[in-house]
């Protein structure tokens, strides 16, 4: 093992370079997620007819398929029909895809939870549906929401290592590529790989669990 | 059209994946809950020492990303002189990592026993063993089933990584066979229709599961 080999100063930019591509995937696959998430979510909420049902059917099948393969499929199998992507954003498609799936069942559950005697209320007083599920039920069920979602951002962080496979310029690739220089370096530069998902995750988590007891 | 002669000229090759797949699945189901139940134990044990080395595993373990945690297993033992199989260092990687999240459901299933019952149990002279081996653990296996299932799709699902590792799994086939016949498009629904054949029929069973242990609280 040669730790100070391994965390040579052009390596640990090297590393800082490939977590940066880590962080942008996430944070836009993160950002898409969520609006096709709260989308989705809505749609089968207010159970519109045949949208609902198609959505419910992609959602059970999406969620059911390893991300690796809808990774595979946006970047290997997608040229095929003329789409071509680049690694980027095939990694972010394959990513907001899965995670929908994933979110928009949170966004679901937390639509539920909001009592049904609110929405009549909210409708006896005279509102309309869309202006209850947007003035009352949402509000109040986008906060419940947090903690899972924060826990679900968590996995998407760490699920944008997965791209290593379409060789995506991100944290583990340039580990990957550190440890193909010497075998001396492997052991410390995954230490030190697994010690930055960490904190990034692990902050992550304890937000998530500070705004559960200030909301329970 | 999806190209059906690709499915039966590499049946044997999409079974083989198909039997890895499972079983790489099926072993990592059992060690990560042999694993995850030893460190949910660590985490509620009156023992400090225990308490850090449980939570410890837990929380940097459910922190860092799978294929991570198998990478070590692949590339990192061997630059120590240790070599796998692919297919065993794969299913180890798959195993520690599960085992950091069984072990929480399995410590919350263990919390939601209310802890009368374990005052109760202690004060009619059981020893703190013995306690949770007849009374806190029968009773917290029953709320921990539908959780379990769902960790079984997921490492189902994540058995995938082997494939990146050579090892033999069905996402490693499909990537061989694609690279046979120079079609991605309909092998990789076809490897689809392989891993939901798995992942479906569990995904519906527990979501009976949770609707009916909802219903009896």
């Amino acid at each position: 093992m040669d730790f100070i080999g391994a965390y040579a100063p052009s390596h640990l930019t090297f590393l800082l370079e490939g977590f940066w591509v880590t962080l942008q995937v996430a944070f836009l696959s993160i950002a898409l997620s969520f609006v096709v998430s709260v989308i989705v979510g809505v749609i089968r909420y207010a159970r519109i007819p045949v949208l609902s049902q198609v959505l419910a059917t992609a959602v059970e099948l999406v969620r059911n398929l390893p991300l690796l393969l809808i990774i595979f499929f946006t970047y290997f199998a997608l040229p095929e029909i003329g789409i071509k992507l680049d690694k980027f954003y095939a990694a972010i498609l394959a990513l907001v895809i899965f995670e929908s799936a994933m979110i928009s069942e949170i966004v679901r559950s937390g639509l539920n939870s909001i009592e049904k005697g609110q929405i009549e209320a909210a409708r006896s007083s005279g509102l309309t549906y869309m202006q209850t599920l947007w003035h009352v039920v949402l509000p109040q069920a986008l906060r419940r929401m947090v903690p899972p979602m924060v826990s679900q951002f968590i996995s998407l962080l760490k699920d944008t290592s997965l791209a290593v496979v379409i060789a995506l310029p991100e944290l583990m690739n340039h580990a990957q590529i550190i440890n193909g220089r010497n075998v001396n370096y492997v052991i410390p530069t995954f230490l030190l790989v697994a010690v930055m998902y960490f904190v990034v995750n692990y902050a992550l988590s304890i937000i998530s669990k500070r705004l559960e007891n200030r909301h329970a | 059209m999806i190209d059906m002669s690709i499915l039966f000229d590499h049946w044997d090759m999409f079974l083989q994946g198909f039997g890895n797949t499972l079983k790489a699945s099926l072993l990592a189901l059992i060690g990560s809950f042999l694993l995850g139940t030893l460190m949910a134990v660590f985490r509620i044990a009156p023992v400090r020492p225990l308490n850090w080395l449980g939570t410890a595993y837990v929380e940097f373990i459910r922190n860092i990303p799978l294929i991570l945690v198998v990478f070590v297993f692949f590339v990192g033992l061997p630059a120590i002189g240790i070599r796998l199989e692919s297919f065993v260092a794969g299913t180890l990687g798959l195993t520690v990592y599960t085992a950091a999240f069984i072990a929480e459901t399995i410590r919350a299933g263990i919390l939601a026993v209310s802890k009368g019952q374990t005052e109760a149990a202690r004060s009619s002279g059981l020893t703190y063993v013995q306690t949770m081996r007849y009374v806190v653990l029968p009773q917290a296996i029953k709320i921990v089933i539908p959780p379990m299932g769902n960790q079984f799709i997921n490492l189902v699902k994540n058995s995938s990584v082997l494939g990146v590792i050579a090892g033999l799994d069905l996402m490693y086939f499909g990537d061989l066979i694609s690279a046979d016949t120079f079609v991605t498009f309909d092998v990789y629904i076809f490897v689809a229709v392989f891993y939901l054949i798995l992942t479906l029929p569990l995904s519906l069973l527990v979501g009976y599961l949770e609707r009916r242990l909802a219903r009896a609280r």
